[in-house]
């Protein structure tokens, strides 16, 4: 099993190098020389070479042959990638504060508002999800589904609309925007919930009803074992490796932060900063953000494999 | 149960094939459909969306055909910001813009991305799903670690820097003046974001099918029969899995129409035409006036839709493939 994790962990140098490279790809290749648009509308044709020499822009995009073999890697993608190998993320152009220091700052609000949703609306949506499966098929659980999907059909972004202007701004039972403390974190955790619950419904009730018609369900209820027992230590145990998998690969995501949810509400998190570094042609933001995420990935995903082997002893890994 | 049969028939040449077998995939499952009370509802709804988005289609074109502003455009100020009356339905906007011409125009907005974005996601999709899973070792690899990448970045932020470059280059490129003058380039930008993030759920469940498949009796007996391997992959196994791409299409329509919402107001939505997310966006500022109709019209519109989809979607899947449950992971 070592080596298997470590043949896996190993994976995260192609996969981090194809999201770096399509990052690259995006905002170098296809976007044009960022010069432009970091010096603004108005730059004068001096200020963009500056900025160019500078920044390294005017290096060769992939690989440089004008000294053919000493200077190979003098090119633009294989510096961002030594350099972010060094973990240095470089510094915003915006703010000019160290990316590195943004990140730190960013990311405790952002989790402070997707920890618990995360965990509210996984909680949650099991428990209904196993309601609905032990009342198949009757009215509670037709209501269930219709509500969920009902749910899911509507934006996010009316929710938080409508919370924010008649919840926290007409009754005035919550506070309509800022970071300053616990109650600040209620209404948005509050609105996504709602919205995100309905589809983990959905999901999670598949995932049951597709265990509940196994043989061994129907073995354990001939030999007359309880339904909630059937329910709970067995159709929920059996079930354990696709909500692990749903669970478990929605972790690393986490980190990047709930983009509207911070954006409404004025949450100082990383969503909100990634946005707002798109926009102003911020890239090492960018660069570094989706450096950082897609090892979380790698590693959630070697999680997921192992979680696999506690969920289902029949499992192993080689 | 579509398997049963489908391993029983290896390779009939189509051209002996008995025409229109009374047990066939699509007769079972429309016969299972129309048992279903609440997908035959749906696909009533279905059918008013589509009768709204041809007549819609014909306002956009006549009016663009013969070089005037359409009708939803035009401004008139003395009745602007109007709540619902006879005459207006739905209200008016800012610019005294009927409301319910736009969320009519909204409807078309949303039909044209869910078309566009397929145009992206089922060739890519079908193609490396379909080569991953009937060539397998290095093919697989390769699709495989194609879509893990795609993966590891969070999706809305991955279609939002795609349609916000795009959408740059678009703008710049002479190229694509001919095209801008028909489609908006903001609409093109979006559909290009989530084309190519929306391939991986469709390239998945293809993969894991030609997997299955290329095993099977009838595609050993096309091989020895000599057939090439493009042949095999499209003519002799496509027909077995093209349902899937229907169910695909189906349920993933829904999420096209909120995610589009979405980039509407992280601002590289469709800029000059009235869609969903753009009626939404702008009726965010006047909600704070009191205007709830702007809101209201736009997110009714698109409930139902979104609705009747994720429903009828599902009785689809049931119907066509009853094992695909689990497969269809949540959507975002």
């Amino acid at each position: 099993m070592g080596a298997y994790i470590i043949r896996r962990l190993l994976s995260v140098v192609p996969i981090t190098l194809g999201v770096l490279l399509i990052t690259f790809f995006l905002f170098r290749v296809l976007g044009g020389n960022p010069a432009y648009r970091i010096a603004g509308k108005n730059a004068t044709a001096a200020r963009i070479a500056q900025i160019s020499h500078e920044r390294g822009y005017d290096k060769p995009l992939f690989l440089n042959f004008q000294d053919f073999p000493r200077s190979l890697l003098d090119a633009q993608f294989p510096r961002l990638c030594a350099q972010l190998a060094r973990l240095d993320f470089g510094e915003s152009l915006s703010t000019k504060q160290r990316v590195s220091t943004m990140l730190r700052q960013g990311f405790v609000p952002s989790l402070c508002v997707t920890v618990p949703l995360f965990v509210i609306e996984l909680v949650l949506a099991i428990t209904f999800a196993l309601l609905a499966a032990y009342f198949r098929d009757t009215w509670l659980d037709r209501g269930l589904v219709v509500v969920s999907v009902m749910g899911m059909s509507i934006s996010t972004l009316v929710y938080i609309m409508v919370a924010q202007y008649w919840l926290a701004s007409e009754w005035r039972l919550f506070p309509v925007w800022g970071f300053e403390g616990p109650y600040y974190l209620v209404l948005p955790v509050l609105i996504g919930v709602v919205a995100g619950v309905g589809g983990s419904v959905r999901f999670y009730r598949t995932v049951m009803l597709d265990e509940m018609f196994q043989e061994y369900v129907r073995t354990a209820r001939a030999k007359g074992v309880p339904q909630q027992t059937i329910l709970f230590r067995h159709v929920l145990r059996n079930a354990m490796i696709p909500i692990l998998t749903n669970v478990i690969i929605a972790i690393p995501f986490l980190y990047t932060g709930a983009l509207l949810l911070e954006n409404f509400f004025g949450i100082p998190g990383l969503g909100r900063m990634t946005v707002t570094a798109l926009f102003n042609g911020d890239e090492d933001v960018i660069f570094a953000d989706v450096f950082i995420g897609s090892i979380l990935f790698v590693i959630a995903n070697v999680i997921t494999d192992v979680a696999y082997t506690w969920a289902d002893p029949r499992i192993r890994l080689r | 149960m579509t398997v049963a049969t489908t391993t029983m028939t290896p390779a009939v040449p189509p051209q002996t094939a008995t025409p229109a077998q009374p047990t066939g995939l699509w007769r079972i499952a429309w016969r299972q459909l129309r048992r279903n009370r609440l997908a035959m509802i749906c696909l009533v709804i279905l059918g008013v969306y589509t009768a709204i988005w041809l007549y819609a289609e014909t306002v956009f074109w006549g009016a663009r055909l013969r070089g005037v502003t359409p009708a939803y455009k035009v401004s008139n100020y003395d009745i602007r910001n109007q709540p619902p009356s006879a005459a207006h339905p739905l209200g008016t906007n800012y610019a005294g813009r009927d409301n319910l011409g736009q969320v009519i125009q909204g409807t078309r907005i949303a039909f044209e991305i869910g078309l566009l974005t397929s145009v992206i996601v089922i060739p890519l999709g079908f193609v490396l799903g379909a080569a991953a899973g009937y060539f397998g070792r290095k093919v697989d690899t390769v699709v495989v670690y194609l879509y893990s990448i795609v993966d590891s970045v969070p999706p809305i932020l991955l279609i939002l820097a795609i349609a916000y470059v795009v959408r740059g280059a678009i703008d710049r490129s002479p190229v694509f003046q001919t095209v801008t003058q028909y489609i908006d380039s903001g609409l093109l930008a979006v559909c290009f974001g989530m084309g190519f993030t929306g391939w991986v759920s469709l390239c998945r469940l293809i993969r894991a099918e030609y997997l299955k498949h290329r095993e099977r009796q009838y595609v050993l007996a096309a091989r020895a029969l000599g057939v090439s391997n493009a042949a095999i992959m499209f003519r002799h196994i496509l027909p077995n899995v093209s349902h899937l791409i229907i169910i695909n299409f189906s349920l993933r329509f829904p999420g096209l129409i909120l995610t589009e919402a979405v980039l509407s107001y992280l601002g590289v939505g469709v800029a000059n035409e009235p869609s969903w997310g753009a009626i939404i966006n702008d009726a965010k500022q006047r909600l704070w006036l009191g205007n709830w109709w702007e809101l209201a019209g736009a997110t009714a519109a698109m409930f139902f839709l979104v609705l009747a989809l994720n429903l009828f979607g599902d009785a689809l899947r049931d119907a066509l493939d009853p094992k695909l449950r689990t497969a269809e992971a949540k959507t975002a």
